[in-house]
């Protein structure tokens, strides 16, 4: 008789996940599940030392994104993931830190160090789950709540237009700008790949469903029907000028690789302008070795 | 025990404010990053820094707010670097999240608060003393830091580098809690050698990845740290968290994770008792003050002595934990403890509680934007001796 042990298939991404911390908090359907595995398999596919790798997140459903990888995670305040990932940028440079973290708390809590960190060119890469709603917090309105949905604290529909975040971090100064939704698995790996060896501030959007909390609410089916739309709705348009990205309900949802330029980032242009005013790290000095008693014995 | 890198210590006799000692005092104790955000009268501590830190290796990063700031802080900490933020009132209203984060992730690092007159943004560039409850208390939850308050240039130097040895010690968020006087004035300052300044190593791992438990706490109830990209495969969080940093939210946990944390400083009591004292033996009066209100008061122990009164004078240098032991021995000895404050009595309600009834507790408070007159402190001092 062939046991549970005998059928375990070797996942191909499992080597990055802390397994022990699985089944994840996520509903069925739930889209972030599905960037995490693009995620995945973009680390694995890499020549990046993964433990030089870090995952910073803030706090929402997506946010938890950081606890279930195989790296060094940092699961911080809501909003305040990237200045976390820039203090541990700038104080060790060898890092790759990645930002993977919700619409809500990138955008809106946060959305003032994503313009910064954008204009600075810091070099860090940002994943933004955007399910188009608070969802950890029971379903509130977002900056990137379409026009019109009914949330929890918009029953009438909600009166504020959407956020274009592709838009937002180019003009701020984002070297890399990608959009994909949680349709496009094979497309958001690659663009995962290419974002993770570029260098300077990388943004990826990421359009995933929220069936528990925004599709019910607007009587848009489950996840599956969430992955139709997409399906239906997405146009593939790389190079698009961001101004004409912007997500329309019921529109056309251009996705691709929007932005890719170069631009030095924070700590060249700093080492560069500092010149011989900047000196490597001092020696640190030596611990004294403790032989046998200490001095106070 | 290490000592200061000679590359950064400027020995020597110096004439320089307490904002410029303060830096000094970071540099030498090895801080070789900071993050911050402008405000009154703080600034001046990371300008210097600003200027100073690219030619020993650092780096300042002047980040878009006191949000940023305070946690950028805690993300330099976490790759293996000393670190601390400067700011006034309200900046250090908008870091008290990331304050109490510090705590629950025991992110060693120091947060100096250059205090001035408030509530809002009240009196920018005029001292006062009125966030030293929040500096106990302000972020949400409970936990336990440590508090230190200088009261002169020379000590700006020499605590500043005691705050992050005791950061690193503890593994808290150590407040550093000057004023706009202390700050502003300008004095003697000796830097000494640096074979003289003790800096605490960060307490890093002693087992490898595998066997490394990230919050398994020693025997003095502190933990060891890993770095980022070390190989630990670190896992912090402000959730309530089991020993491997886990989130893991129920009350069993929250037992045992928040009084530990709160036990880690306590048991310390005796340790982090650190005051200046005189004349208590026999006095009848003890006048308990800290940062630039003990120079104010000084001078009233004086005028109150040549009237023939014995006072006592106790400083507090180390403000929280409070030297409760020492309190709660000291009331009954005495008739009374007289403590004036730059703000409307905000430590004296500790003191209060702490002498327990056993002598009078007179409060001088003071709104701030100056310091007090010493005779509303010898007034004090002679109802007290009644
Ligand atoms: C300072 C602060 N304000 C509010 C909250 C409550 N909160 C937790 S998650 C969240 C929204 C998360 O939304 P989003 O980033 O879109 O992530 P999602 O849950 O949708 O993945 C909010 C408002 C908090 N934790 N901290
Ligand atoms: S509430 Fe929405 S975003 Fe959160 S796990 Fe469920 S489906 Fe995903």
């Amino acid at each position: 008789m062939s046991t549970a042990a005998d059928l375990h298939i070797h996942n191909p991404v499992e080597d990055v996940l802390r397994k022990e911390r699985i089944p994840t908090i996520w509903c069925p359907g739930c889209g972030i599940g599905t960037t995490v595995n693009s995620f995945a398999a973009a680390l694995l596919g890499q020549n990046i030392d993964l433990k030089k790798t870090v995952i910073v997140s803030g706090i929402g459903c997506s946010g938890r994104v950081s606890g279930y990888m195989a790296l060094d995670s940092f699961h911080t305040t809501h909003g305040r993931a990237i200045p976390f990932a820039t203090g541990l940028k700038l104080a060790n440079p060898e890092l790759t830190v990645i930002v993977y973290s919700g619409d809500g708390d990138l955008t809106s809590i946060g959305g003032n160090h994503l313009i910064h960190a954008a204009r600075r060119n810091m070099d860090i890469m940002v994943v933004c789950v955007n399910n188009m709603i608070y969802a950890m917090t029971g379903g509130q309105a977002a900056a990137t709540t379409p026009g019109n949905s009914i949330t929890t604290t918009s029953p009438f529909g909600s009166f504020e237009p959407e956020i274009c975040l592709p838009q937002l971090v180019d003009a701020a100064g984002a070297v890399f700008v990608a959009r994909w939704t949680a349709y496009h698995v094979k497309q958001l790996e690659r663009t995962m790949s290419k974002a993770l060896k570029k260098k300077g501030f990388r943004f990826i959007e990421v359009l995933t469903p929220c069936p528990t909390l925004y599709q019910r609410r607007n009587n848009m089916g489950d996840g599956l029907a969430a992955m139709v739309d997409y399906k239906n709705r997405s146009k593939i348009k790389n190079g698009a000028p961001t101004y004409e990205v912007a997500l329309v309900p019921g529109g056309e949802i251009v996705v691709g690789e929007f932005v890719d330029r170069e631009r030095e980032d924070y700590l060249t242009r700093m080492r560069r302008q500092l010149g011989t005013n900047y000196s490597e790290l001092p020696p640190q000095p030596e611990e004294e070795e403790q032989e046998g008693c200490c001095s106070s014995c | 025990m290490m000592h200061a890198d000679p590359n950064c210590v400027l020995t020597g006799t110096h004439f320089m404010n307490g904002d410029a000692a303060c830096c000094e005092g970071a540099l030498a104790a090895g801080a070789r990053f900071a993050a911050g955000y402008p405000i009154t009268p703080s600034t001046e501590v990371v300008e210097r820094f600003a200027a100073r830190v690219p030619k020993v290796g650092g780096i300042f990063i002047q980040m878009e707010d006191e949000l940023a700031a305070s946690i950028a802080l805690q993300g330099m900490v976490w790759a293996g670097a000393k670190s601390f933020t400067v700011t006034s009132g309200p900046g250090y209203s908008l870091m008290m999240e990331h304050i109490g984060f510090a705590a629950m992730t025991e992110t060693p690092c120091v947060f100096v608060n250059v205090q001035r007159g408030g509530p809002s943004t009240g009196l920018p560039t005029l001292p006062a003393q009125g966030d030293m409850m929040q500096a106990r208390f302000g972020s949400h939850g409970d936990y336990s830091t440590i508090s230190l308050v200088p009261n002169s240039p020379q000590e700006c130097f020499s605590l500043t580098v005691k705050a992050f040895n005791l950061a690193e010690q503890f593994r808290v968020p150590v407040m550093f809690m000057m004023d706009e006087c202390v700050g502003h004035m300008t004095e003697k300052v000796v830097i000494p050698d640096a074979k003289e300044i003790e800096v605490t190593p960060r307490r890093h791992a002693s087992k490898p990845p595998g066997e490394f438990v990230l919050f398994e706490p020693g025997e003095d109830l502190v933990p060891e740290i890993a770095h980022a990209g070390e190989g630990y495969k670190v896992y912090v969080t402000g959730l309530t968290h089991d020993k491997r940093g886990y989130p893991l939210m129920n009350p069993a946990s929250q037992k045992e994770l928040i009084p530990r944390l709160f036990e880690k400083i306590s048991r310390a009591a005796d340790e982090l008792t650190i005051v200046e004292a005189e004349g208590l033996e026999g006095a009848d009066v003890v006048v308990v003050s800290y940062g630039i209100t003990s120079r104010v008061a000084q001078r009233a122990i004086e005028m109150a002595r040549d009237k023939g009164l014995k006072v006592g004078k106790l400083r507090l240098i180390c403000v929280w934990p409070f030297p409760e032991k020492l309190i709660r021995e000291l009331a009954p000895k005495v008739k009374a403890l007289v403590m004036p404050e730059l703000n409307m009595g905000q430590v004296v309600i500790e003191l209060e509680r702490c002498a327990g009834g056993q002598c009078k507790v007179i409060s001088v408070p003071h709104p701030g934007g100056t310091v007090h007159k010493p005779a509303d402190i010898l007034a004090a001092i002679e109802r007290g001796a009644e």
